[in-house]
């Protein structure tokens, strides 16, 4: 579905990313996992076309996306869920929700898609009329990725969901994320909660100092000596 | 007391007018984060366009609004593609140097057609009045062009929040790589905003044609007015933009009545100064990081 072919990129003279291959496979959950400054949410910017590799090649479904502009690449059905959260703040819960559904091609499905996402997070719809810079980091979290859900997502990219999220509020993520993989959406989830992360994973891949050291199941993960040492602290 | 009321009436009257000016600039300087230091000229060019179409067309200046509001948003939105939007990532010098070599063509090119003098629309209705109550009367054309104005200034609010398409403005200016990942072309958005602030202030100029003149370097005069009303209001904000520009309305026609018409712009300095200096982040505006 997704692959991403020896990717070099670089900010400015810095570079981050060295000859990253990965491929998702429709209907799976992948995770990338990493230290800080790994390169993980830079592989997502190149995936959606925010920043300009320096070589190798993206594509999806057959289409090369090294053309493309980061709202074509919406339009083909890849919407990333940004770390940080990054929702509009002057904008109301419903609004944020609107710009999720604001592709031709996904605006006749708002009204479902709404129900569906309202069904999701029912804490959402308590709060339709509140302003998106109002709400609580968890809350900002659920809007996050309920506006991605919006926009009827084939690959859905996740920047660490459950960053500075209360442990009861992160097993509730991870569960709504395996719900809606479950519904026939793709999953690439960028993670630092490991454990987690790879146990919901169909595969994983692990990225360090900007280029991908290990990958095999997510099982596989857990159980390798290296993964468990860097990251579960065992 | 009605010299009061009269001067205060006309001070808000034509502050709506600098309004659509002031939103128009904080619309582009929103979306964009660019201050556009043609926007003077741009109003002065819509100020040309309602004279030509009145004098050798014999349209009626507010009718004339009608044609220059599409063609100013057209050539805004030109500008916006061709020249403005090659620039959008390259240093703010780079990007202050061409929004005022553009206002600087634009005056220039309209001082080599028209030569530099003044130029006037004539009405039957120039100094017509309306009384509002016995002592107390309004210049009829101000009331007309603060009218339009108001319709102007609640229909581009119904768009900015109700229509997928404004929503979409009001994104981008609220985080311009969140709006890319929801699908929105956000250089779509910027013609949109570059043409609709033309737009306003072409309109404005159009609006102000009836009750004064206009020359070839009248913009340098609107781009620091409007600037004054988008700082005072709070940068990017719509309603502060609208609430600036009828203050500044106010404080220059009481100032040139109680002062003398010397101290008009003194007067609007000294408020937007003292705004300033208490509240920095503008009237509405929220303190950014
Ligand atoms: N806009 C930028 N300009 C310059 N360097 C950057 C920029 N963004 C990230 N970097 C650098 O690129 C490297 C990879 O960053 P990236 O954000 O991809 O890491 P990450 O794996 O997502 O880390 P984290 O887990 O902390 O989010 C880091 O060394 C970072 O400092
Ligand atoms: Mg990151």
């Amino acid at each position: 579905m997704l692959r991403i072919d020896k990717l070099n990129f670089s900010y400015g003279d810095m570079k981050v990313l060295w000859d990253v291959d990965l491929e998702v496979h429709p209907g799976e959950i992948v995770t990338v996992v990493g230290a800080n400054g790994a390169g993980k949410s830079t592989t997502l910017k190149n995936i959606s076309r925010l920043v300009k590799p320096d070589s190798g090649g993206i594509t999806f479904e057959g289409v090369n996306l090294n053309r493309l502009q980061p709202h074509e690449v919406v339009g083909l059905g890849i919407v990333q869920v940004p770390e940080g959260r990054r929702i509009f703040p002057e904008m109301t819960v419903t609004e944020n929700l609107r710009m999720g559904s604001y592709l031709k091609a996904t605006r006749k499905f708002r009204e479902s898609n709404f129900e569906w996402v309202f069904h999701l997070f029912p804490r959402l719809k308590e709060r339709e009329k509140q302003l998106g810079g109002t709400m609580s980091g968890g809350e900002q979290q659920m809007l996050a990725i309920a506006r991605g859900l919006m926009a009827n997502p084939k690959l859905l990219l996740l920047d660490e969901p459950s960053l500075g999220l209360s442990p009861l509020f992160v097993k509730n993520i991870f569960q709504i994320l395996t719900d809606i993989n479950k519904e026939g959406v793709t999953i690439l989830l960028v993670e630092q909660n490991v454990y987690q992360s790879l146990r919901i994973s169909n595969r994983a891949y692990v990225m360090e100092t900007g280029r991908v050291v290990l990958s095999g199941s997510g099982e596989e993960l857990l159980n390798d000596e290296h993964v468990k040492k860097a990251f579960l602290g065992m | 007391m009605s010299i009061f009321l009269y001067s205060l009436i006309s001070g808000i009257l034509t502050g709506g007018v600098y309004a659509l000016i002031g939103i128009g600039l904080t619309l582009i300087f929103g979306v964009m984060r660019i201050i556009n230091f043609a926007h003077g000229d741009l109003m002065m060019l819509g100020m040309y366009g309602t004279y030509l179409l009145s004098t050798f067309l014999g349209v009626d200046p507010f009718v004339s609004v009608l044609l220059v509001f599409p063609a100013m948003f057209l050539f805004g939105g030109l500008l916006q593609k061709a020249l403005i939007n090659r620039m959008l990532t390259s240093v703010a010098q780079n990007q202050i140097l061409l929004t005022i070599g553009l206002g600087l063509i634009l005056s220039n090119t309209v001082m080599l057609i028209f030569t530099s003098d003044y130029k006037t629309v004539t009405t039957s209705y120039a100094s017509s009045t309306l009384k509002l109550s016995e002592n107390v009367s309004v210049s009829a054309p101000l009331l007309v062009a603060f009218s339009i104005t108001a319709a102007i200034t609640a229909g581009l609010y119904w768009f900015l929040q109700k229509t997928d398409t404004g929503q979409a403005i009001r994104a981008t200016a609220q985080d311009r790589d969140a709006a890319r990942l929801m699908g929105i072309n956000v250089s779509r958005m910027s013609i949109l905003a570059f043409g609709l602030g033309s737009a306003l202030a072409g309109t404005a100029g159009a609006l102000l044609m009836p009750t004064t003149y206009t020359f070839p370097q009248i913009g340098s005069v609107f781009t620091l007015k409007a600037f004054v009303i988008t700082v005072l209001g709070g940068m990017g904000s719509v309603v502060g933009a609208t609430l600036g520009g009828i203050l500044i309305g106010i404080a220059e026609s009481l100032s040139a009545v109680y002062i003398s018409s010397g101290w008009k712009d003194v007067a609007v300095f000294v408020l937007f100064l003292l705004v300033l200096l208490f509240k920095p982040s503008g009237l509405l505006g929220k303190s950014r990081t």
